[in-house]
């Protein structure tokens, strides 16, 4: 992004209060309902309230020392690592497995494409739903082929179960918004650079390794911030309808634990220095994203 | 016809590929579907069929004026006016900040832009708690209020909305001035008609975010009637070992889904125009 020098060469009005007041309401929804939480979350993550939240004991950088020690605060750490890796490269996986395939067909293109991108519809909270009635241990259809099968599920019990439904039922709703974008690297790449190397008599899978996939990089690179910020923040619904966290936390991403920790167990302290935490994580995420940008850009 | 793989078989290989990958994609929701045709007493003797039964309206009607805790219409309703509020007022806002920064220098301008940018930062996840006690000292909880302006500040519009005016050539404001039109006057005669495509792609992806919003109604809503249906739909579950309304459930998974799918079908291209470049 470039900006100022873009700016400020333009023929503009001349008028003192109008500018402000056109920025007004965004700046009152911006001040009121994101800087003064933030600001909050900041000034009670170095407070400790006591137990009946009639007073407060500045208490410095307690709070993080001692999150920072927590083995479940360390836990859902790791948790929210497997998980979004799992679901970035499952969702990408697949994503670019079909976009490769949507590409190679000149009839039906469209019909295809109709078909793959309207699950993007689905809420979290929705794909949630549907994951759980199919998995459902007592009602569900995979847990009843599974039993015939001789495999009893259970994610109600086995953490691991747990994980794998929640990334699965997370990767299957981000698989459309990769697969468009997957579809858009593909078409961009100019039909003659991989018609020169069919006639060089390289395959499919050597020129896709060689050609196709490195030119897909900065696609590929884009989506990997957009998953892992897609599995960091947006998939708390998923979570929450299908393990609420558990069992035994195995599914408590940083985000859930904000929630769980703050909303429901009322541990003020704790909650608002994990959003500080985070507020970096999505910091750090911005910037890489932005960085990204810029290079596309300036190109 | 491309020079690349034109041999039969591997153009029907791709073709089935295809079929399989939409065949998972969609099976999710197909059953869904199957689900909200059949009985209770169909769904708790696994496995179910694979095409739908008889009790469609049957499901639906039970739904919709019954459901659970409240019936699925008031949720849909209130779902509506969150989506359509977020939307509007998203753009809304948007527009007049980005016209504000690109066509007018005053103090401080930079810093209103800075601002904005930093709101991208700060996603509701991560300020949960204290925006939570905002809304509740304005008393904005169980409001549509409240369901809609916490998250209406929009840097990602702000921005699509600068880049657009900033390849607006300036002969359309000079000429404009000289035929003595204000600021407001350009604004709504030019500028508003030139970004229509642009507001109706960013119409399309900004009403899908809203009506799929589950953390924050979840928080601001606790009376069952302020519920939306996406929100709602996990209050539907019976706590404890109760066996879940699972047709009712199911119909209310479908008609959830149905606003933002139809969006996403009907308005293919502007989605996709709206979708590539609100990540820009």
């Amino acid at each position: 992004m470039h900006l100022d020098s873009a700016m400020s060469q333009r023929v503009t009005f001349n008028n003192k209060l109008l500018p402000y007041l056109l920025l007004a309401p965004q700046m009152l929804v911006t001040l009121v309902f994101f800087f003064w939480p933030a600001y909050q979350a900041a000034r009670s993550s170095l407070y400790l309230p006591d137990p009946f939240g009639l007073s407060e004991q500045y208490v410095g950088l307690e709070n993080f020392t001692f999150l920072l020690e927590d083995p479940y605060y360390r836990a859902s750490f790791l948790t929210t690592a497997t998980f979004s890796a799992l679901v970035a490269a499952i969702s990408m996986g697949a994503a670019l497995w079909l976009a490769v395939m949507a590409d190679r067909v000149i009839k039906g293109s469209g019909a295809y494409r109709t078909l793959l991108i309207w699950p993007y519809a689905v809420a979290p909270a929705i794909a949630g739903v549907l994951w759980l009635f199919m998995f459902n241990p007592s009602i569900g259809v995979a847990p009843y082929y599974l039993k015939a099968l001789g495999y009893n599920w259970n994610h109600v019990l086995n953490p691991g179960e747990a994980m794998g439904l929640v990334v699965a039922a997370s990767a299957w709703k981000q698989v459309s918004y990769n697969f468009l974008f997957f579809l858009a690297g593909l078409q961009a790449i100019p039909k003659s650079v991989i018609e020169a190397a069919a006639i060089d008599g390289a395959g499919f899978w050597r020129r896709f390794r060689t050609i196709v996939f490195p030119l897909l990089s900065p696609t590929t690179f884009f989506l990997l911030v957009v998953n892992v910020v897609y599995a960091f923040f947006e998939t708390f619904g998923v979570i929450h309808t299908i393990t609420a966290g558990g069992p035994q936390q195995a599914t408590t991403i940083l985000v859930y634990k904000v929630y769980s920790d703050g909303f429901v167990g009322q541990d003020l302290g704790s909650s608002a220095a994990q959003s500080v935490i985070l507020l970096l994580v999505v910091g750090v995420l911005t910037i890489v994203q932005f960085r990204f940008i810029e290079r596309k850009v300036h190109y | 016809m491309s020079m690349v793989e034109k041999k039969g078989a591997s153009v029907w290989l791709t073709h089935i590929g295809l079929i399989l990958g939409i065949l998972v994609m969609c099976f999710p929701i197909w059953f869904a579907f199957v689900a909200s045709t059949v009985t209770q007493h169909d769904i708790i003797r696994p496995p179910l069929p694979l095409m739908p039964g008889p009790h469609l309206i049957e499901n639906y009607k039970r739904a919709l004026l019954e459901g659970v805790n409240t019936p699925v219409w008031k949720m849909l309703v209130n779902s509506s006016i969150m989506a359509l509020g977020i939307t509007i007022g998203k753009i809304s806002i948007s527009i007049i900040s980005a016209y504000a920064i690109v066509y007018f220098r005053f103090p401080f301008r930079m810093v209103f832009f800075w601002l904005i940018f930093l709101t991208l930062m700060l996603p509701v996840e991560v300020r949960i708690l204290p925006t939570y006690e905002i809304a509740a000292g304005l008393g904005l909880l169980n409001s549509h209020a409240g369901l809609i302006f916490p998250l209406i500040a929009s840097a990602t519009a702000t921005f699509l909305f600068r880049q657009l005016f900033m390849t607006i050539p300036d002969e359309l404001v000079e000429a404009a001035r000289i035929d003595g039109a204000g600021p407001m006057r350009f604004f709504w005669d030019i500028l508003l008609p030139l970004s229509r495509t642009n507001i109706a792609a960013l119409f399309v992806i900004l009403f899908i975010y809203g009506w799929n919003q589950y953390l924050w109604p979840l928080l601001v809503t606790t009376d069952p009637e302020m519920n939306t249906i996406v929100m709602g739909i996990k209050q539907m579950f019976p706590s404890g070992d109760d066996l879940a309304d699972w047709p009712v459930i199911m119909a209310t998974a479908i008609l959830a889904m149905l606003p933002p799918a139809a969006v996403v079908l009907f308005m293919q291209r502007l989605f996709i125009k709206g979708l590539v470049e609100s990540e820009k």
